[in-house]
């Protein structure tokens, strides 16, 4: 007991950090870290990449070779002019540098005035001379110009996503698990039958019947209707399944005693084993939100107009529309991508382990 | 997420719709009786599986033998094998340009390619990663979340910020020009953005894979890695003679999964690449999507053929896996 508190009291060299129970470092290990690392620039940095540049203006954004972070021109107010003007570190005919600020440029040239002495006439510069003084400067203008030029259109796209995902997802895990109920706690001629037809649907990828399901929502009047990307994988085999096995495991006894009191099976459904199967739940109930918030080729059938269409939808389409004006494509990545890496930020531990117990099955 | 919160979360959301549903299911339960309730329970997901699954198969058939470009059934003619035959049409199977329908083997021919280049590099990633993560190292969790993260991230977003690194004036060409090498047009050059649509969808999609084999390999007894140690096996011989066997089952899985999705490959590369250029990156799912709905006059028949053919091939391999995982089990 003492004797392992005095060794992680002592100081830890370089190499016994990385290897935490006190065994030396194989060669393996530092492969292992060397693999580590890339991995992790290569997985993060892109995406690390995409949200600087939505902190970039527009100006900084176009620049050959890109500049690593957000950078601005600075600018001074001088007296005189009604606008600020940028500052630059001008080179002397003698050597020395001194600050300017711009007044107008025109072609090589550039018309410039000394912010301390702004009485005095302004020099004529040559802009190869010229540097402009920078400074990191993150900003927001991105998203505040996505917001309002793309308008109502983007806030209604954003509201379509989450009506569709969380309508979606509450009616998958409502549907799933009383169909996953049935299956495990009764028993009745079909029941083998039933659970096989909802497996066999795990042979039927939405992406080879498109067409009939776009026939089938014109029928039910549900193009361009939201619940026409809702409906179509509302039953999804591997919720069922995982559900099913889930509730395998609570004890019928707890059924038959509520039976007992005249519980309806609704309610010992309801009230007994849905809040039991809690784990199960948010396990389907996170594959659900995934692959709503992220789903792109039915919303791109179903969905043609752009009060309807969804935020993948918008993203996806709006370098056609406009050209890309990188800035704005940005703001709107970032935007879309936003509530899954909250989510995953907070869920991380769950999901992992959700997808590892359940992805083999 | 403790579970106290969310069992409270769902008791209290339990009290509202009992109350509005619970006579329905009482009168429901006395007319029906126990033996036919269940199915009661079955009802609205077998009711939405017929609808979304198992009619729609069944129209695919009848859309994939009758022609016209009108949506409903009974106004298409029937003209048989047809489409089949027109996809079939080829003077040289090996040259798609005599194919009456080219694009449709350029995209045959493009997924024959990317499919198994990219199910050998995404298990091959993945399962490296799985066992760089098993091994006992600083912040694993950290490097499991940096490795699984881009799975959370929507094929459109991953998209986005592929083109945005591989753009011209992208940070790529920034990164190679500083070691002294020209700029290149990364997705424009038609087997460079081949490349690149099986380096984007590995990027995104291993993760998922490397959490199934990180599982497996957890579920490896510690004591036969002790005995390998003991007996100084080296890490090569530890890896072919230890890790692999005892993976196997998993890794078929695995391997099969990832040939499934695979195939299925559409969102990541249209938004990338479009297909192109021309139609160097277009696959079999695109085809489909482009002769059902992108194209005037859409042309039902033929996406609903393809649909078929597809569904074929990937019917094929479920059932490969379905006999790999009883297999296993047995």
């Amino acid at each position: 007991m003492t004797d392992t508190a005095f060794t992680q009291a002592a100081p830890r060299g370089f190499k016994e950090f990385f290897k935490p129970r006190g065994e030396r470092m194989h060669w393996t290990d530092y492969v292992t870290y060397g693999y580590l690392i890339i991995g992790v620039l290569v997985m993060l940095l892109p995406v690390l990449w995409v949200v600087i540049g939505s902190l970039k203006s527009p100006a900084n954004l176009s620049e050959y070779p890109p500049t690593l972070m957000p950078m601005a021109t600075q600018t001074i107010v001088v007296d005189g002019h009604p606008d600020p003007l940028p500052l630059f570190e001008v080179t002397q005919d003698d050597g020395t540098v001194k600050t300017l600020a711009q007044i107008r440029r025109v072609g090589i040239r550039a018309q410039m005035i000394d912010p301390d002495d702004p009485a005095a006439e302004p020099s004529v510069v040559d802009v190869a001379k010229a540097k402009p003084i920078r400074s990191f400067n993150p900003t927001f203008d991105n998203y505040k110009d996505l917001l309002r030029t793309a308008g109502d259109t983007i806030w209604r796209s954003i509201y379509n996503s989450a009506f569709i995902t969380i309508v979606a997802t509450l009616i998958t895990l409502v549907i799933n698990s009383m169909a996953a109920f049935a299956l495990s706690k009764f028993r009745f001629t079909g029941s083998t039958f039933a659970l096989v037809l909802i497996l066999a649907t795990l042979m039927v990828p939405a992406t080879i019947i498109l067409v009939p399901i776009y026939l089938i929502n014109s029928q039910l009047g549900l193009v361009n209707s939201l619940w026409g990307v809702i409906l179509p994988v509302l039953a999804t085999p591997t919720g069922v399944f995982l559900l099913r096995q889930y509730m395998l495991t609570i004890p019928d006894e707890l059924l038959e005693a509520a039976r007992m009191d005249h519980a309806s099976e609704w309610q010992i459904y309801w009230r007994i084993v849905l809040p039991l199967t809690t784990p199960a739940l948010a396990v389907v109930a996170i594959f659900s939100i995934m692959s709503r918030w992220n789903d792109f080729l039915l919303p791109l059938i179903v969905l043609n107009t752009k009060d309807s269409q969804t935020l993948q939808l918008a993203l996806a389409g709006f370098k056609t529309e406009q050209g890309i004006e990188w800035h704005l494509l940005l703001a709107m990545t970032t935007i879309t991508a936003l509530p899954l890496a909250f989510i995953f930020l907070f869920l991380q531990r769950y999901i992992t382990t959700g997808i590892a117990s359940s992805g083999v099955k | 997420m403790t579970n106290g919160a969310m069992s409270s979360a769902v008791g209290a959301l339990a009290s509202l719709p009992a109350r509005a549903v619970e006579p329905f299911w009482k009168w429901a339960q006395r007319r029906l009786g126990m033996k036919a309730l269940p199915w009661l329970f079955l009802l609205p997901n077998l009711l939405i599986i017929f609808t979304f699954a198992l009619i729609p198969v069944a129209i695919n058939v009848v859309f994939s033998i009758t022609g016209s470009d009108n949506l409903y059934p009974s106004q298409r003619p029937f003209i048989g094998l047809s489409n089949y035959r027109t996809l079939a049409d080829c003077g040289n199977f090996l040259d798609p340009s005599t194919c009456s329908r080219d694009l449709f083997w350029r995209a045959v021919g493009n997924s024959l390619l990317f499919v198994p280049l990219q199910t050998l590099a995404m298990v091959g990633v993945a399962l490296m990663t799985a066992i760089a993560l098993n091994k006992k190292i600083r912040a694993r969790g950290f490097f499991r979340g940096v490795f699984f993260f881009p799975v959370m991230l929507s094929p459109v977003v991953v998209a986005m910020t592929w083109q945005w690194l591989l753009q011209r004036n992208g940070v790529l060409n920034a990164i190679i020009s500083l070691f002294g090498a020209n700029r290149a047009s990364w997705l424009a050059d038609p087997n460079l953005a081949f490349f690149w649509s099986i380096f984007v969808t590995v990027w995104a999609h291993c993760g998922f894979f490397m959490i199934i084999l990180l599982a497996g390999l957890q579920s490896i007894p510690t004591d036969v890695y002790e005995a390998a140690k003991m007996d100084r096996a080296s890490p090569f011989r530890v890896f072919w003679k230890v890790t692999i066997p005892l993976l196997r089952p998993v890794l078929l899985v695995v391997f099969v999964l990832a040939v499934i999705r695979s195939v299925q490959t559409f969102d990541e590369i249209y938004v990338l690449t479009g297909g192109g250029p021309g139609s160097a990156t277009m696959l079999v799912v695109q085809y489909i999507y482009e002769t059902g709905f992108a194209q005037q006059p859409r042309n039902y028949g033929l996406a609903a053929a393809g649909s078929l053919i597809l569904g074929f091939v990937l019917l094929i391999f479920t059932l490969v896996q379905l006999r790999i995982s009883r297999g296993e089990n047995d």
